[in-house]
Protein backbone atom coordinates (compact mmCIF):
# COMPACT_ATOMS: atom_id res chain seq x y z
CA UNK A 1 0.00 0.00 0.00
CA UNK A 2 1.48 3.40 -0.60
CA UNK A 3 0.99 6.24 1.55
CA UNK A 4 -0.14 9.58 0.61
CA UNK A 5 2.87 11.76 0.11
CA UNK A 6 1.05 14.74 0.93
CA UNK A 7 1.18 12.85 4.76
CA UNK A 8 5.06 13.28 5.22
CA UNK A 9 4.76 17.09 4.06
CA UNK A 10 2.22 17.83 6.95
CA UNK A 11 4.14 15.80 9.36
CA UNK A 12 6.44 17.90 10.82
CA UNK A 13 4.16 20.94 11.74
CA UNK A 14 1.67 18.02 12.94
CA UNK A 15 3.81 16.55 15.14
CA UNK A 16 4.84 20.21 16.47
CA UNK A 17 1.05 21.51 16.64
CA UNK A 18 -0.26 17.99 18.74
CA UNK A 19 3.06 18.20 21.12
CA UNK A 20 3.02 21.84 21.88
CA UNK A 21 -0.76 22.89 21.28
CA UNK A 22 -3.26 20.29 20.75
CA UNK A 23 -1.99 17.94 24.14
CA UNK A 24 -1.32 21.27 26.77
CA UNK A 25 -4.81 22.07 25.66
CA UNK A 26 -6.33 19.07 26.38
CA UNK A 27 -4.03 18.90 29.67
CA UNK A 28 -4.74 22.33 30.92
CA UNK A 29 -8.19 21.23 31.57
CA UNK A 30 -7.62 18.34 33.15
CA UNK A 31 -5.01 20.09 35.51
CA UNK A 32 -8.15 23.06 36.00
CA UNK A 33 -10.26 20.20 37.92
CA UNK A 34 -7.79 18.20 39.67
CA UNK A 35 -7.66 19.18 43.31
CA UNK A 36 -4.59 19.23 45.46
CA UNK A 37 -2.27 18.30 42.68
CA UNK A 38 0.99 18.18 43.90
CA UNK A 39 3.71 18.70 41.14
CA UNK A 40 6.23 16.75 42.80
CA UNK A 41 4.56 14.06 43.54
CA UNK A 42 2.12 14.34 40.36
CA UNK A 43 -0.99 12.83 42.33
CA UNK A 44 -4.24 14.38 43.20
CA UNK A 45 -6.60 14.05 45.46
CA UNK A 46 -9.43 14.12 43.76
CA UNK A 47 -11.81 15.80 40.43
CA UNK A 48 -13.55 18.81 41.10
CA UNK A 49 -14.07 23.01 41.10
CA UNK A 50 -11.87 24.16 43.66
CA UNK A 51 -8.98 25.03 41.94
CA UNK A 52 -11.34 27.54 40.22
CA UNK A 53 -13.37 28.29 43.33
CA UNK A 54 -9.43 29.09 45.00
CA UNK A 55 -8.74 31.54 42.48
CA UNK A 56 -11.67 33.53 42.64
CA UNK A 57 -11.56 33.85 45.84
CA UNK A 58 -7.48 34.67 45.59
CA UNK A 59 -7.52 38.47 46.39
CA UNK A 60 -4.22 38.32 44.33
CA UNK A 61 -6.34 37.23 41.51
CA UNK A 62 -9.13 39.53 41.80
CA UNK A 63 -6.83 42.35 42.22
CA UNK A 64 -4.66 41.37 38.56
CA UNK A 65 -8.64 41.17 37.21
CA UNK A 66 -9.17 44.51 38.06
CA UNK A 67 -6.45 45.82 37.03
CA UNK A 68 -6.57 44.19 33.63
CA UNK A 69 -9.90 45.62 33.12
CA UNK A 70 -8.81 49.15 34.04
CA UNK A 71 -6.00 48.42 31.40
CA UNK A 72 -8.74 47.43 28.61
CA UNK A 73 -11.02 50.00 29.66
CA UNK A 74 -8.31 52.98 29.23
CA UNK A 75 -6.06 51.92 26.87
CA UNK A 76 -8.80 50.14 23.77
CA UNK A 77 -10.98 53.32 23.34
CA UNK A 78 -8.01 55.44 23.38
CA UNK A 79 -5.75 54.27 21.42
CA UNK A 80 -8.12 53.50 19.02
CA UNK A 81 -9.34 56.90 18.93
CA UNK A 82 -5.53 57.85 18.53
CA UNK A 83 -4.81 55.62 16.10
CA UNK A 84 -7.96 57.03 14.18
CA UNK A 85 -6.76 60.54 14.45
CA UNK A 86 -2.98 60.50 13.63
CA UNK A 87 -4.25 57.91 10.44
CA UNK A 88 -6.57 60.73 9.15
CA UNK A 89 -3.92 63.54 9.69
CA UNK A 90 -1.03 61.31 8.20
CA UNK A 91 -3.47 60.97 5.20
CA UNK A 92 -4.02 64.57 4.54
CA UNK A 93 -0.46 65.47 4.15
CA UNK A 94 1.75 64.37 1.34
CA UNK A 95 5.31 65.85 2.59
CA UNK A 96 7.36 64.32 5.25
CA UNK A 97 4.62 61.51 5.23
CA UNK A 98 6.99 58.63 4.54
CA UNK A 99 9.26 59.93 7.66
CA UNK A 100 6.35 60.21 10.08
CA UNK A 101 4.78 56.51 9.00
CA UNK A 102 8.62 54.98 9.17
CA UNK A 103 8.72 56.99 13.01
CA UNK A 104 5.59 55.64 14.16
CA UNK A 105 5.80 52.19 13.17
CA UNK A 106 9.05 52.06 15.36
CA UNK A 107 7.75 50.79 18.64
CA UNK A 108 6.52 47.88 17.04
CA UNK A 109 10.14 46.72 16.13
CA UNK A 110 11.43 47.66 19.60
CA UNK A 111 12.02 45.13 23.11
CA UNK A 112 8.88 45.97 25.05
CA UNK A 113 11.49 44.84 28.00
CA UNK A 114 13.99 47.57 27.40
CA UNK A 115 12.34 50.35 26.14
CA UNK A 116 9.90 49.75 29.35
CA UNK A 117 12.89 50.49 31.31
CA UNK A 118 13.39 53.49 29.48
CA UNK A 119 9.88 54.57 30.18
CA UNK A 120 10.24 53.61 33.91
CA UNK A 121 13.51 56.01 33.83
CA UNK A 122 11.46 58.62 32.77
CA UNK A 123 8.53 58.09 35.36
CA UNK A 124 10.71 57.41 38.34
CA UNK A 125 11.66 59.30 41.43
CA UNK A 126 14.85 58.45 43.12
CA UNK A 127 16.89 59.80 45.73
CA UNK A 128 18.39 62.23 43.62
CA UNK A 129 16.44 63.12 41.13
CA UNK A 130 12.79 63.45 40.23
CA UNK A 131 13.36 62.35 36.96
CA UNK A 132 12.17 63.45 33.90
CA UNK A 133 8.35 63.73 33.87
CA UNK A 134 8.29 64.91 37.20
CA UNK A 135 10.19 68.21 35.84
CA UNK A 136 8.34 68.54 33.08
CA UNK A 137 5.13 68.51 35.86
CA UNK A 138 6.96 70.89 38.18
CA UNK A 139 7.63 73.25 35.05
CA UNK A 140 3.47 73.57 35.15
CA UNK A 141 3.85 74.16 39.05
CA UNK A 142 3.08 70.46 39.98
CA UNK A 143 4.12 68.47 42.75
CA UNK A 144 6.34 65.65 42.21
CA UNK A 145 4.97 62.24 42.25
CA UNK A 146 6.12 58.79 41.79
CA UNK A 147 4.80 56.98 39.38
CA UNK A 148 7.04 53.47 39.66
CA UNK A 149 6.63 52.96 43.13
CA UNK A 150 3.42 55.60 44.09
CA UNK A 151 0.29 55.98 44.45
CA UNK A 152 -2.02 53.47 42.37
CA UNK A 153 -3.38 55.70 39.94
CA UNK A 154 -0.04 57.39 39.18
CA UNK A 155 1.21 53.93 38.60
CA UNK A 156 -1.73 52.88 36.09
CA UNK A 157 -1.21 55.57 34.03
CA UNK A 158 2.80 54.78 33.49
CA UNK A 159 0.82 51.35 32.40
CA UNK A 160 -1.89 52.64 30.31
CA UNK A 161 0.81 55.41 28.58
CA UNK A 162 3.11 52.61 28.00
CA UNK A 163 0.70 49.90 26.66
CA UNK A 164 -0.55 52.99 24.44
CA UNK A 165 3.24 53.72 22.88
CA UNK A 166 3.35 49.81 22.12
CA UNK A 167 -0.01 49.24 20.46
CA UNK A 168 -0.52 52.30 18.09
CA UNK A 169 2.28 51.42 15.27
CA UNK A 170 -0.07 48.55 14.46
CA UNK A 171 -3.16 50.46 14.65
CA UNK A 172 -1.95 53.34 12.62
CA UNK A 173 -0.36 50.89 10.26
CA UNK A 174 -3.52 48.99 9.85
CA UNK A 175 -5.91 52.40 10.01
CA UNK A 176 -3.79 54.19 7.28
CA UNK A 177 -4.40 51.71 4.64
CA UNK A 178 -7.38 51.36 5.53
CA UNK A 179 -7.96 55.15 4.81
CA UNK A 180 -5.47 54.98 1.51
CA UNK A 181 -7.48 52.50 -0.01
CA UNK A 182 -11.26 54.32 0.30
CA UNK A 183 -12.69 55.05 -3.21
CA UNK A 184 -11.72 58.87 -3.76
CA UNK A 185 -14.62 59.43 -6.15
CA UNK A 186 -17.18 59.34 -3.19
CA UNK A 187 -14.99 61.97 -1.73
CA UNK A 188 -15.51 64.15 -5.12
CA UNK A 189 -18.99 63.31 -5.08
CA UNK A 190 -18.89 64.84 -1.96
CA UNK A 191 -17.49 68.01 -2.37
CA UNK A 192 -19.20 68.50 -5.69
CA UNK A 193 -22.69 68.68 -3.12
CA UNK A 194 -20.67 70.45 -0.79
CA UNK A 195 -20.81 68.06 2.52
CA UNK A 196 -19.55 69.58 5.12
CA UNK A 197 -15.93 68.03 6.78
CA UNK A 198 -17.96 66.34 9.74
CA UNK A 199 -20.39 64.65 7.58
CA UNK A 200 -17.81 63.55 4.89
CA UNK A 201 -16.40 61.95 7.79
CA UNK A 202 -19.19 60.43 9.30
CA UNK A 203 -21.26 59.54 6.44
CA UNK A 204 -18.07 58.40 4.32
CA UNK A 205 -14.84 57.94 5.92
CA UNK A 206 -16.52 56.31 9.17
CA UNK A 207 -18.48 53.90 6.83
CA UNK A 208 -15.78 52.57 4.97
CA UNK A 209 -13.40 51.59 7.25
CA UNK A 210 -15.60 50.20 9.80
CA UNK A 211 -14.62 46.62 8.99
CA UNK A 212 -11.04 47.46 9.89
CA UNK A 213 -12.09 49.90 12.97
CA UNK A 214 -14.29 46.43 14.42
CA UNK A 215 -11.21 44.17 14.16
CA UNK A 216 -8.71 46.89 15.78
CA UNK A 217 -11.35 46.81 18.76
CA UNK A 218 -11.41 42.59 19.20
CA UNK A 219 -8.05 42.48 18.25
CA UNK A 220 -7.42 45.34 20.85
CA UNK A 221 -9.52 43.93 23.52
CA UNK A 222 -7.34 40.25 23.06
CA UNK A 223 -4.48 42.07 23.29
CA UNK A 224 -4.97 43.84 26.29
CA UNK A 225 -6.35 41.31 28.39
CA UNK A 226 -3.39 39.46 27.56
CA UNK A 227 -0.90 42.48 28.80
CA UNK A 228 1.94 41.54 30.91
CA UNK A 229 5.43 42.04 29.69
CA UNK A 230 5.03 45.84 30.04
CA UNK A 231 4.11 45.80 33.55
CA UNK A 232 7.49 43.54 33.83
CA UNK A 233 9.11 46.13 32.19
CA UNK A 234 7.84 48.89 34.10
CA UNK A 235 7.49 47.59 38.07
CA UNK A 236 9.65 44.45 37.68
CA UNK A 237 8.81 40.63 38.25
CA UNK A 238 7.08 40.76 41.20
CA UNK A 239 3.65 42.15 39.96
CA UNK A 240 1.72 41.70 43.05
CA UNK A 241 3.66 43.85 45.52
CA UNK A 242 3.15 46.54 43.00
CA UNK A 243 -0.02 45.63 43.15
CA UNK A 244 -0.18 45.93 39.31
CA UNK A 245 -0.34 42.13 38.18
CA UNK A 246 -2.44 41.04 35.38
CA UNK A 247 -4.37 38.06 34.88
CA UNK A 248 -1.84 36.55 32.55
CA UNK A 249 0.94 37.83 34.92
CA UNK A 250 -1.12 35.76 37.73
CA UNK A 251 -0.84 32.70 35.59
CA UNK A 252 2.53 33.12 35.01
CA UNK A 253 3.37 33.24 39.10
CA UNK A 254 1.03 29.96 39.83
CA UNK A 255 3.85 28.62 37.20
CA UNK A 256 6.52 29.87 38.13
CA UNK A 257 8.42 32.71 40.28
CA UNK A 258 7.44 33.47 43.94
CA UNK A 259 4.33 31.88 44.65
CA UNK A 260 5.02 29.55 41.89
CA UNK A 261 4.54 25.19 41.37
CA UNK A 262 0.24 25.49 41.53
CA UNK A 263 -0.44 24.35 37.90
CA UNK A 264 -3.38 23.62 38.71
CA UNK A 265 -4.78 27.33 39.98
CA UNK A 266 -2.61 28.39 36.89
CA UNK A 267 -4.51 26.68 34.46
CA UNK A 268 -8.54 27.48 36.21
CA UNK A 269 -6.89 31.20 36.08
CA UNK A 270 -6.05 30.61 32.46
CA UNK A 271 -9.11 28.90 31.66
CA UNK A 272 -11.08 31.90 33.18
CA UNK A 273 -9.11 34.16 31.25
CA UNK A 274 -9.69 32.25 27.97
CA UNK A 275 -13.24 32.42 28.75
CA UNK A 276 -13.58 36.60 29.50
CA UNK A 277 -11.44 36.77 26.17
CA UNK A 278 -14.07 34.58 24.35
CA UNK A 279 -17.03 36.42 25.34
CA UNK A 280 -16.04 39.57 24.71
CA UNK A 281 -15.25 38.75 21.48
CA UNK A 282 -18.28 37.15 20.95
CA UNK A 283 -20.02 40.00 22.38
CA UNK A 284 -17.65 41.86 19.54
CA UNK A 285 -18.53 40.33 17.21
CA UNK A 286 -22.38 40.25 17.69
CA UNK A 287 -22.39 44.47 17.67
CA UNK A 288 -20.38 44.43 14.76
CA UNK A 289 -22.55 42.26 12.56
CA UNK A 290 -24.95 44.76 13.48
CA UNK A 291 -23.24 48.17 12.79
CA UNK A 292 -20.70 47.24 10.58
CA UNK A 293 -21.53 48.56 6.71
CA UNK A 294 -19.26 46.31 4.47
CA UNK B 1 -18.39 82.70 -4.02
CA UNK B 2 -17.45 86.13 -3.72
CA UNK B 3 -13.31 86.85 -2.86
CA UNK B 4 -13.49 87.74 1.04
CA UNK B 5 -14.90 83.83 0.99
CA UNK B 6 -12.53 82.54 -1.03
CA UNK B 7 -9.66 83.98 0.85
CA UNK B 8 -11.36 82.93 4.46
CA UNK B 9 -11.56 79.18 2.96
CA UNK B 10 -8.15 79.53 2.56
CA UNK B 11 -7.11 80.79 5.77
CA UNK B 12 -8.61 78.34 7.17
CA UNK B 13 -6.77 75.52 5.03
CA UNK B 14 -3.35 76.71 5.93
CA UNK B 15 -4.60 76.54 9.77
CA UNK B 16 -5.77 72.95 9.35
CA UNK B 17 -2.58 72.17 7.69
CA UNK B 18 -0.48 73.65 10.19
CA UNK B 19 -2.42 71.78 12.44
CA UNK B 20 -2.26 68.65 11.34
CA UNK B 21 1.41 69.02 10.96
CA UNK B 22 1.43 70.20 14.73
CA UNK B 23 -0.29 66.87 16.13
CA UNK B 24 1.69 64.76 13.98
CA UNK B 25 4.91 66.25 15.10
CA UNK B 26 4.09 65.77 18.90
CA UNK B 27 3.45 61.98 18.01
CA UNK B 28 6.44 62.01 16.19
CA UNK B 29 8.18 63.32 19.53
CA UNK B 30 6.62 60.98 21.83
CA UNK B 31 7.40 57.91 19.95
CA UNK B 32 10.90 59.44 19.57
CA UNK B 33 11.96 60.55 22.88
CA UNK B 34 12.53 57.30 24.44
CA UNK B 35 14.95 55.96 22.24
CA UNK B 36 16.93 59.89 22.77
CA UNK B 37 16.87 59.64 26.29
CA UNK B 38 18.05 55.74 26.38
CA UNK B 39 20.79 57.11 24.05
CA UNK B 40 21.63 60.33 26.30
CA UNK B 41 21.78 58.55 29.43
CA UNK B 42 23.82 55.83 28.47
CA UNK B 43 26.95 58.48 27.35
CA UNK B 44 26.80 60.48 30.52
CA UNK B 45 28.84 59.40 33.15
CA UNK B 46 27.31 57.61 36.69
CA UNK B 47 28.41 60.61 38.37
CA UNK B 48 26.88 63.27 36.18
CA UNK B 49 23.87 61.24 35.75
CA UNK B 50 23.37 60.84 39.62
CA UNK B 51 24.34 64.45 40.09
CA UNK B 52 21.67 65.99 38.02
CA UNK B 53 18.99 66.87 39.85
CA UNK B 54 16.94 68.06 36.48
CA UNK B 55 18.16 65.96 33.79
CA UNK B 56 20.09 67.67 30.96
CA UNK B 57 19.29 67.23 27.61
CA UNK B 58 22.68 67.57 26.17
CA UNK B 59 25.38 65.71 28.15
CA UNK B 60 28.40 68.00 28.78
CA UNK B 61 31.14 65.34 29.03
CA UNK B 62 29.70 62.00 26.35
CA UNK B 63 31.77 58.88 27.37
CA UNK B 64 31.58 55.48 26.27
CA UNK B 65 32.38 53.95 29.78
CA UNK B 66 29.38 52.70 30.73
CA UNK B 67 29.18 50.47 27.15
CA UNK B 68 32.59 48.79 28.18
CA UNK B 69 30.70 48.32 31.78
CA UNK B 70 27.43 46.89 30.36
CA UNK B 71 29.73 44.58 28.16
CA UNK B 72 32.01 43.65 31.01
CA UNK B 73 29.97 43.55 34.48
CA UNK B 74 26.96 41.57 32.79
CA UNK B 75 27.70 38.88 30.40
CA UNK B 76 25.40 40.33 27.77
CA UNK B 77 27.60 39.26 24.92
CA UNK B 78 26.19 35.75 26.09
CA UNK B 79 22.43 37.20 26.01
CA UNK B 80 23.37 38.59 22.49
CA UNK B 81 24.63 35.33 21.37
CA UNK B 82 21.94 33.43 23.34
CA UNK B 83 19.34 35.16 21.47
CA UNK B 84 21.08 35.28 17.88
CA UNK B 85 20.80 31.36 18.14
CA UNK B 86 17.91 31.24 19.38
CA UNK B 87 16.57 33.54 16.66
CA UNK B 88 17.94 31.92 13.78
CA UNK B 89 17.50 27.98 14.61
CA UNK B 90 13.94 28.84 15.60
CA UNK B 91 13.14 30.47 12.41
CA UNK B 92 14.91 28.31 10.11
CA UNK B 93 12.92 25.37 11.79
CA UNK B 94 9.38 27.06 11.66
CA UNK B 95 10.31 28.17 7.94
CA UNK B 96 11.10 24.05 7.12
CA UNK B 97 8.38 23.01 9.00
CA UNK B 98 6.07 25.99 7.55
CA UNK B 99 7.20 25.90 3.38
CA UNK B 100 6.37 22.06 3.70
CA UNK B 101 3.18 22.24 5.36
CA UNK B 102 1.82 25.19 2.96
CA UNK B 103 2.80 22.90 0.36
CA UNK B 104 0.88 19.80 1.52
CA UNK B 105 -2.10 22.34 1.90
CA UNK B 106 -2.18 24.02 -1.51
CA UNK B 107 -0.39 21.38 -4.06
CA UNK B 108 -1.39 18.06 -2.77
CA UNK B 109 -4.42 16.28 -2.89
CA UNK B 110 -5.17 13.82 -0.24
CA UNK B 111 -8.01 12.59 1.67
CA UNK B 112 -9.46 14.77 4.56
CA UNK B 113 -7.10 17.89 3.64
CA UNK B 114 -10.13 20.01 4.24
CA UNK B 115 -10.68 18.78 7.63
CA UNK B 116 -7.04 18.93 8.35
CA UNK B 117 -6.76 21.90 7.29
CA UNK B 118 -9.84 23.29 9.45
CA UNK B 119 -8.65 22.16 12.40
CA UNK B 120 -4.91 23.95 11.81
CA UNK B 121 -6.94 27.17 11.51
CA UNK B 122 -9.10 26.62 14.76
CA UNK B 123 -5.62 26.29 16.31
CA UNK B 124 -4.72 29.71 15.63
CA UNK B 125 -7.29 31.01 18.19
CA UNK B 126 -5.52 29.15 20.89
CA UNK B 127 -3.67 31.98 23.11
CA UNK B 128 0.28 30.84 24.20
CA UNK B 129 -1.46 31.33 28.07
CA UNK B 130 -3.57 28.25 27.43
CA UNK B 131 -0.54 25.94 26.49
CA UNK B 132 2.33 27.02 28.17
CA UNK B 133 1.37 25.12 31.75
CA UNK B 134 2.00 22.47 30.23
CA UNK B 135 4.54 22.94 27.95
CA UNK B 136 6.71 24.82 30.95
CA UNK B 137 5.76 20.75 32.66
CA UNK B 138 6.51 18.63 29.91
CA UNK B 139 10.25 20.67 29.15
CA UNK B 140 10.97 20.48 33.10
CA UNK B 141 10.26 16.82 32.94
CA UNK B 142 12.26 15.92 29.88
CA UNK B 143 14.63 17.31 32.13
CA UNK B 144 15.01 20.29 28.87
CA UNK B 145 15.31 23.87 31.22
CA UNK B 146 18.12 25.38 30.51
CA UNK B 147 19.18 23.98 26.89
CA UNK B 148 18.53 25.56 23.44
CA UNK B 149 15.95 22.51 23.04
CA UNK B 150 13.68 23.30 25.53
CA UNK B 151 13.93 26.73 24.35
CA UNK B 152 13.65 26.27 20.92
CA UNK B 153 11.13 23.45 19.92
CA UNK B 154 7.94 24.76 21.76
CA UNK B 155 8.49 27.95 19.59
CA UNK B 156 8.62 26.66 16.20
CA UNK B 157 5.30 26.35 14.77
CA UNK B 158 2.93 29.15 13.72
CA UNK B 159 -0.06 28.33 12.32
CA UNK B 160 -0.34 31.97 11.28
CA UNK B 161 2.52 31.75 8.75
CA UNK B 162 1.28 27.95 7.76
CA UNK B 163 -1.97 30.21 6.28
CA UNK B 164 -0.23 33.25 5.12
CA UNK B 165 2.00 30.88 3.10
CA UNK B 166 -0.48 28.53 1.80
CA UNK B 167 -3.03 31.66 0.20
CA UNK B 168 0.34 32.73 -2.03
CA UNK B 169 1.30 29.31 -2.85
CA UNK B 170 -2.57 29.13 -4.22
CA UNK B 171 -2.01 31.88 -6.69
CA UNK B 172 0.03 29.87 -8.85
CA UNK B 173 -1.02 29.05 -11.87
CA UNK B 174 -2.03 24.92 -12.04
CA UNK B 175 -0.49 25.02 -15.39
CA UNK B 176 3.06 25.21 -14.06
CA UNK B 177 2.64 22.44 -12.06
CA UNK B 178 1.18 20.55 -15.00
CA UNK B 179 3.86 20.96 -16.98
CA UNK B 180 6.48 20.06 -14.46
CA UNK B 181 4.82 16.49 -14.11
CA UNK B 182 4.99 16.35 -17.80
CA UNK B 183 8.74 16.93 -17.26
CA UNK B 184 8.92 14.80 -14.52
CA UNK B 185 9.60 16.66 -11.81
CA UNK B 186 9.30 15.66 -8.50
CA UNK B 187 6.94 17.07 -6.06
CA UNK B 188 9.94 18.24 -3.90
CA UNK B 189 11.74 19.63 -6.74
CA UNK B 190 9.01 21.61 -8.29
CA UNK B 191 8.90 22.44 -4.54
CA UNK B 192 12.00 24.20 -4.10
CA UNK B 193 13.08 25.34 -7.64
CA UNK B 194 9.89 26.53 -8.74
CA UNK B 195 7.20 27.34 -5.69
CA UNK B 196 9.79 29.03 -3.31
CA UNK B 197 11.31 31.39 -5.97
CA UNK B 198 8.22 32.72 -7.05
CA UNK B 199 7.13 33.05 -3.50
CA UNK B 200 10.14 34.53 -2.13
CA UNK B 201 8.67 37.72 -0.85
CA UNK B 202 6.43 36.39 1.66
CA UNK B 203 8.77 34.07 2.81
CA UNK B 204 11.03 36.70 3.76
CA UNK B 205 7.91 38.84 5.20
CA UNK B 206 7.51 35.74 7.41
CA UNK B 207 11.12 35.38 8.15
CA UNK B 208 11.64 39.10 9.33
CA UNK B 209 8.55 38.84 11.25
CA UNK B 210 9.46 35.81 13.23
CA UNK B 211 12.42 36.83 13.89
CA UNK B 212 11.48 40.31 15.22
CA UNK B 213 9.28 37.60 17.90
CA UNK B 214 12.03 35.75 18.73
CA UNK B 215 14.35 38.56 19.23
CA UNK B 216 11.57 39.99 21.57
CA UNK B 217 10.16 36.83 23.16
CA UNK B 218 10.29 37.37 26.99
CA UNK B 219 7.70 34.90 28.58
CA UNK B 220 9.09 31.76 27.78
CA UNK B 221 12.59 32.52 28.13
CA UNK B 222 12.03 33.48 31.43
CA UNK B 223 10.00 29.98 32.50
CA UNK B 224 12.46 28.05 31.08
CA UNK B 225 15.96 29.36 31.80
CA UNK B 226 17.31 29.73 35.06
CA UNK B 227 20.65 30.22 34.83
CA UNK B 228 22.29 33.21 33.20
CA UNK B 229 24.52 31.24 30.68
CA UNK B 230 21.05 30.84 28.67
CA UNK B 231 19.11 33.95 29.38
CA UNK B 232 18.25 35.77 26.36
CA UNK B 233 18.12 39.21 25.93
CA UNK B 234 14.45 40.45 27.11
CA UNK B 235 15.16 38.30 30.64
CA UNK B 236 18.66 39.06 30.55
CA UNK B 237 17.95 42.71 30.95
CA UNK B 238 14.99 42.27 33.40
CA UNK B 239 17.87 40.40 35.51
CA UNK B 240 19.87 43.34 35.33
CA UNK B 241 17.61 45.73 36.43
CA UNK B 242 16.55 43.74 39.67
CA UNK B 243 19.41 41.99 40.55
CA UNK B 244 22.60 43.59 38.29
CA UNK B 245 24.27 46.88 37.79
CA UNK B 246 20.41 48.50 37.18
CA UNK B 247 19.65 48.87 40.50
CA UNK B 248 22.25 51.81 41.35
CA UNK B 249 24.10 52.24 38.28
CA UNK B 250 21.64 53.11 35.58
CA UNK B 251 23.64 55.07 32.68
CA UNK B 252 25.14 51.16 32.10
CA UNK B 253 21.73 49.63 31.86
CA UNK B 254 20.39 52.10 29.18
CA UNK B 255 23.81 51.16 27.40
CA UNK B 256 22.35 47.56 27.27
CA UNK B 257 19.25 48.85 26.07
CA UNK B 258 20.73 50.80 23.64
CA UNK B 259 22.75 47.48 22.13
CA UNK B 260 19.62 45.02 22.48
CA UNK B 261 17.37 47.82 20.97
CA UNK B 262 19.89 48.23 17.61
CA UNK B 263 19.87 45.46 16.15
CA UNK B 264 15.83 45.27 15.29
CA UNK B 265 15.77 48.86 14.57
CA UNK B 266 19.00 48.57 11.84
CA UNK B 267 16.44 45.34 10.81
CA UNK B 268 13.43 47.59 10.28
CA UNK B 269 15.38 50.18 8.59
CA UNK B 270 16.94 47.74 6.03
CA UNK B 271 13.43 45.88 5.60
CA UNK B 272 11.11 48.97 6.55
CA UNK B 273 8.15 48.52 3.66
CA UNK B 274 8.51 44.37 3.77
CA UNK B 275 8.20 44.89 7.91
CA UNK B 276 5.32 46.80 7.46
CA UNK B 277 3.48 45.42 4.38
CA UNK B 278 4.00 41.81 6.53
CA UNK B 279 2.82 43.19 9.85
CA UNK B 280 -0.92 44.68 7.97
CA UNK B 281 -1.15 41.77 6.65
CA UNK B 282 -0.64 39.41 9.78
CA UNK B 283 0.78 41.22 12.67
CA UNK B 284 -1.36 40.78 15.92
CA UNK B 285 0.72 42.79 18.45
CA UNK B 286 -1.89 45.64 19.68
Amino acid sequence: MKVNKAWLYLLPAALFLIFFMVYPLLDVLVYSVEEGYNSASQTFMGIGGYNYSYVLHDPYFMQAVSNTFILVIITVPVSTGLALLISMALNSIKKLRELFQTIYFLPYVTNTLAVGLVFMILFKKTAYTDGMVNALISIFGGGAVDFIDGPYWAKMFVLCFYTVWVVLPFKILILTSALASVNQDYYRAAKVDGASGWRVFSRITLPMISPMIFYLIITGFIGAFKAYSDAVALFGTNLNAAGMNTIVGYVYDMIYGDSGGFPSYASAAAIILFVIVLTITVINLLISRKQIHY
Amino acid sequence: MNEKGLKRNASRRLILRIMTYVLLAIWAVMVLFPFYWMVLSSIKSYASYSSEKIPEFIPREPTLENYSTAFTQVPLSGYFSNTLIFTVVTTALMLIVTVLAAFAFSRLEFKGKNLVFTMFIALMMIPSELVVITNYHTITELGLRNTFTGLILPSVTSVFYIYLLKENFEQIPDELYKAAKVDGTSDFKYLTKVMIPICRPTIITITILKTVECWNSYVWPRLITTKQSHYLVSNGIQELRENGIGRENIPAMMAAVVVISVPLIVLFLIFRKRIMEGVSRGGTKG
